[in-house]
């Protein structure tokens, strides 16, 4: 694993909501919720296309989830497992905050 | 074997809908079917005639799709009349001069209007109302005249009463008998019915016998009266009964009854056992059915018999209810109580004008007739438990007396129906048939319509269907489950509601006390539209974003490469040249693939995130505002070009558009909504297939309501004729109002107005006679928003934190990589095998 790369401010999210990250050539969709930060692949697997950032976020019986904004498959939030297609699943990547700055390992 | 031939006289409502069910009978393929057709057009429907007044064209009344004979091998005779049989060589003949031979001959001639024999009732402006033509010489008659008596104050007589009134003639209603609609009525309901229709402004003269019509001195006829008094009058519009048409069966020598009509047995069969009778030419046990079900009731015995099934046609209920002028009336079985041992229940309500009575056995445990006036809430009902020779309750005067403390409601459940309950009889569909169609998956009113065509008639059955269907959901555990979602236990109209009451204006408030977990994105969005609605909450404030679909977030719909359209609005579809200019040059430097969309504006295609502020800053210092294609909410006004220009335009469609955009452009509701303006009935802008639809008429608008293209294309239906600008924006505002405030998310105005108890004319109460007392409130809530409406993309660009969304990564300041292939001189997203081919390209690698 590569280590943890600051990003941006916790300023620059927008809580209940994603923003998108170029980091270390990988665009990364970052979710804020709860004050937690989460980091999954920006790539929709489904709509073939850099958007999962746009997506709308909440919970799903009881699980953080995000909808992709193309087709509205949910992704765990956590783990990045598809919950409407078996088999499927964006990557996550390990992110965390400190003294308000985001830090996420590509 | 040779297929057998059916030859059918007569292409009426009932002709048709026989040759209907013979085509969806299985045994088709064995008929080789041939009609004659008297009338110069196809069958229409003549339970809904008036509304041919009211704005509906005679193809709009057709009951024959286009292309239907012609696809199911059906020969139809147009404007040829049947004039001789030979019933020994079994061969029809026409007055064309066609002969055709015939295996099995169906009499389906209907009926005539009848005209008493009085003196002069063949002057001019002395007419009947029975079919098309007929109501053309109405109007053309109305059209120089003022006034207008109809002989007759029975269920048609005041029917048409009704639309010479709507013609704008001074109406009046003679009745021979002492009291109106005297079949079905009794004095109590009559006297009720009388005042009602009074204070509408139409005559009624009860107790007069015409003894002569002459010449008039200020109208063209003056009618004289056996009591010496005399009215002048424009038209004499007779409606003094029906005859069934029987001359060509009398003259083959099939047998009539003592007073005419063509007898016929169970089997619907003549006094010859080749020939058939159905509809009102027929006489059944002494009756002559006047109504269009129980003609269907037999056409369907025939069909069946013709497939070697055993049936029988054993008489119809003649139970009705109809709105007259506005008024609910409403017959059931014997309300005269001929049984003089009958008794009767009276419910008699002064100020609000009801009347309702039942008459019951004389042991008090049946119901045998009922009239209801005023209020026939209680119609399907009360028909059921008649019809099911239901046990009536200990006191049966519960069955009409007002349940204002809510106690004893129900008395009898849909669960008390027997599944062979004939619910709808318009399209004879049963209480079986509505619990079939829920196994079957459907779960709304509008599904069971589609399947069950229930409801889709008179309207009379909707409430009633209703019922049934939601306890069937109820019993199998679908426990009409209309929760939002998973977070939320309510409806979207409740949760709407609930907001409202407790001027709750975010997200997390209103999670917190009425809902659970984190929200997804169901709610969310229906909670952003909701404060939309309610606040005109504006989309891009923080605490707002995550309650938005993309769409809404970035202010234009993302495409399938996650680029984003820009569609600014042109209201009416009018634009200048200036406006056109920019829209290219902003094209150009944007590389941006432009289209002519089908909502008469142009959309620019493939705008990169990072680029909208740019974009869009460009398109409002031209002076273009959002149009808003990604929001539920007003999306285009189409016109055509109206009177300014066209040589039919009767008033100023454009102007009429742009007035109504500018009016409601912003406006959130629970799905999209688009609208019309059209000039004259040639309806270029096609609006009766939007939400709100406008024709211009020779008397101001037609509105029409609740269309939509789409998945599920549906006619717009007729709302309100030859309305003032000033009504039109004051209907639509009430209208558009209600639906936000009552819709359920992401249902149309279609389907919420069929979803709605009463439909249509519901609607219609609510929105004009404001029967909900609630018409001002939602004109000020209209007004509220229009008066707060502020560009989405203007507010974007105007403030930093908004513009910053946009950016393609907060951490760094490129856009995002996003490759295009050229076609036809334009780009298009590149698709997977382009890419790893290595052929698409950036679009700042385009010239
Ligand atoms: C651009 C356009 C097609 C075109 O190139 O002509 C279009 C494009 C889209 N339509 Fe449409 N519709 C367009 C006119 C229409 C029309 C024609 C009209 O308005 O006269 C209809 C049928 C009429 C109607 O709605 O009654 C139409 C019926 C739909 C529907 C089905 C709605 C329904 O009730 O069944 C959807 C899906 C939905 O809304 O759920 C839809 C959804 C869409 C979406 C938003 C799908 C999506 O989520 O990506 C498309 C993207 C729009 C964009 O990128 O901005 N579009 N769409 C037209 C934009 C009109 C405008 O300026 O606002
Ligand atoms: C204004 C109005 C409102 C009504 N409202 C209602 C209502 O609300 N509910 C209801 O149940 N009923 C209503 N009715 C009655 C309903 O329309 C009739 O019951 C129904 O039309 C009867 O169908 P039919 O086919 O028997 O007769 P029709 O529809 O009259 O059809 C008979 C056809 O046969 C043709 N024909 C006759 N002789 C010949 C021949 N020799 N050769 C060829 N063709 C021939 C005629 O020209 C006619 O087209 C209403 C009727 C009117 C006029
Ligand atoms: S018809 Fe379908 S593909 Fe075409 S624009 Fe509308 S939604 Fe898109
Ligand atoms: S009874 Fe007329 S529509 Fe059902």
């Amino acid at each position: 694993m590569n280590d943890f790369v600051k990003v941006c401010s916790t300023n620059d999210l927008v809580k209940n909501a994603g923003v998108a990250a170029l980091v270390d050539g990988v665009q990364v969709a970052l979710f804020y919720i709860d004050e937690e930060v989460f980091a999954l692949d920006n790539f929709d697997p489904v709509g073939k296309a850099y958007v999962m950032s746009r997506g709308m976020i909440g919970d799903l019986k009881g699980e953080l989830m995000v909808a992709a904004p193309l087709q509205k498959q949910h992704y765990n939030l956590k783990t990045g497992v598809c919950m409407d297609i078996e088999g499927l699943s964006i990557p996550t990547y390990p992110a965390k905050i400190e003294n308000d700055q985001v830090f996420v390992s590509c | 074997m040779s297929k057998q031939k059916i030859v059918i006289i007569g292409n009426g409502m009932v002709g048709h809908n026989f040759i209907e069910k013979l085509v969806a009978s299985e045994g088709y393929a064995n008929f080789e079917v041939h009609t004659f057709c008297e009338e110069p057009r196809v069958a229409y429907d003549r339970v809904y005639l008036s509304s041919y007044f009211s704005g509906k064209t005679a193809e709009d009344l057709s009951l024959v799709k286009p292309g239907f004979y012609e696809a199911n091998g059906v020969k139809i005779y147009m404007n040829d009349k049947a004039i001789d049989i030979d019933l020994e060589a079994k061969i029809v003949k026409s007055e064309a001069g066609v002969e055709i031979a015939y295996d099995k001959l169906i009499m389906a001639t209907g009926s005539y209007p009848f005209v008493p024999p009085i003196t002069g009732n063949e002057r001019e402006g002395c007419l009947v109302y029975r079919t098309i033509e007929d109501l053309d010489m109405i109007q053309a008659a109305a059209d120089k005249g003022k006034v207008g008596v109809v002989v007759g104050g029975g269920l048609l007589g005041l029917e048409a009463a009704k639309a010479l009134k709507d013609l704008g003639l001074e109406t009046h209603v003679v009745e021979f008998a002492s009291r109106l609609m005297p079949v079905q009525l009794d004095d109590g309901g009559s006297a009720l019915l009388k005042r009602k229709i009074e204070n509408l402004g139409v005559s009624v003269h009860c107790s007069k016998a015409t003894t002569e019509i002459v010449a008039g001195d200020d109208c063209v006829n003056k009618m004289m009266f056996a009591d010496g008094e005399s009215l002048e009058t424009d038209i004499v519009l007779f409606s003094a009964g029906i005859r069934p048409r029987d001359d060509l069966a009398k003259q083959v020598g099939l047998k009539l009854g003592p007073r005419g009509g063509i007898q016929i047995n169970n089997q619907c069969l003549t006094s010859d056992a080749d020939v058939f009778a159905i509809g009102e030419c027929a006489l059944h046990d002494g009756m002559i059915y006047g109504l269009v079900a129980p003609g269907y009731a037999m056409a369907q015995a025939v069909v069946d018999q013709l497939n070697s099934k055993t049936a029988a046609f054993e008489g119809a209920d003649q139970s009705t209810k109809l709105k007259l002028m506005g008024v609910d009336v409403a017959s059931i079985g014997d309300p005269h109580g001929t049984d003089e041992n009958a008794l009767s229940y009276v419910y008699e309500n002064g100020p609000e004008e009801i009347y309702k009575k039942i008459v019951v056995t004389p042991d008090g445990k049946k119901l045998l007739g009922a009239v209801l006036v005023g209020d026939a809430e209680d119609f399907g009902n009360l028909l059921q438990i008649m019809l099911n020779d239901m046990d009536l309750p200990e006191h049966p005067d519960a069955l009409i007396l007002p349940n204002r403390d809510g106690g004893g409601a129900d008395l009898f459940g849909p669960d008390a129906l027997p599944d062979t309950a004939q619910l709808c009889s318009c399209y004879d569909v049963s209480k079986g048939d509505i619990v079939d169609a829920v196994e079957g998956g459907c779960c709304t009113m509008a599904d069971i319509k589609a399947t069950t065509e229930a409801g889709t008639g008179c309207g009379g059955c909707v409430q009633l269907v209703t019922n049934v269907l939601n306890n069937e959901l109820e019993k199998r555990g679908v426990e009409v489950n209309t929760d939002l979602c998973e977070h939320f236990g309510y409806t979207r109209q409740e949760l709407f509601h609930i907001c409202k009451v407790e001027e709750i204006k975010d997200f997390d408030t209103l999670l917190s006390k009425h809902g659970k977990g984190h929200g997804c994105e169901i709610c969310k969005q229906a909670v952003g539209s909701i404060f939309a609605s309610l606040w005109n909450a504006y989309a891009l404030e923080e605490d707002k974003i995550p309650l938005q679909d993309t769409n809404d977030n970035y202010l234009g719909n993302m495409q399938k490469d996650g680029t984003y359209s820009v569609i600014p609005r042109v209201p009416g579809g009018e634009i200048t040249p200036e406006k056109l200019i920019v829209l290219g040059e902003i094209a150009q430097k944007y590389k941006l693939y432009t289209k002519i969309n089908g909502g008469q504006r142009i959309v620019l295609f493939g705008a990169q995130m990072n680029d909208l502020p740019a974009i869009w800053k460009r398109l409002i210092d031209a002076g273009f505002e959002s149009g808003q294609a990604y929001a539920k909410a007003l999306r285009t006004v189409k016109s055509c070009v109206g009177s300014t220009w066209c040589r039919f335009g009767l008033d100023d469609s454009v102007t009429m558009a742009i007035e109504l955009e500018n009016r409601y452009k912003g406006l959130r509701s629970p799905h999209k909504i688009k609208m019309g303006v059209s000039g004259c009935t040639r309806e270029c802008a096609e609006a009766q297939a939007k939400d709100i639809g406008l024709i211009s008429t020779e008397n101001g608008w037609n509105l029409f309501v609740c269309g939509n293209g789409g998945m599920k294309p549906r006619h717009a239906d007729l709302f309100a004729s030859d309305l003032t600008t000033e009504e039109v924006f004051r209907y639509v505002d009430r209208l558009l109002m209600f639906y936000i405030k009552t819709a359920n998310r992401l249902e149309r105005t279609a389907t919420w107005m069929d979803n709605l108890e009463g439909g249509l004319s519901y609607l219609q109460d609510v929105v004009i006679n404001d029967s909900l007392g609630l018409a001002s409130e939602l004109e000020m809530q209209m007004q509220a928003l229009h008066d707060t409406y502020q560009c989405d993309w203007k507010a974007a660009i105007e403030n930093p934190e908004f513009t910053k969304r946009f950016r393609s990564f907060v951490n760094v300041d490129e856009p995002a990589e996003q490759l295009f292939v050229e076609e036809r001189g334009q780009i298009r997203p590149a698709t997977e095998s382009e890419k790893l081919a290595g052929i698409a390209v950036q679009v700042k690698e385009l010239v």
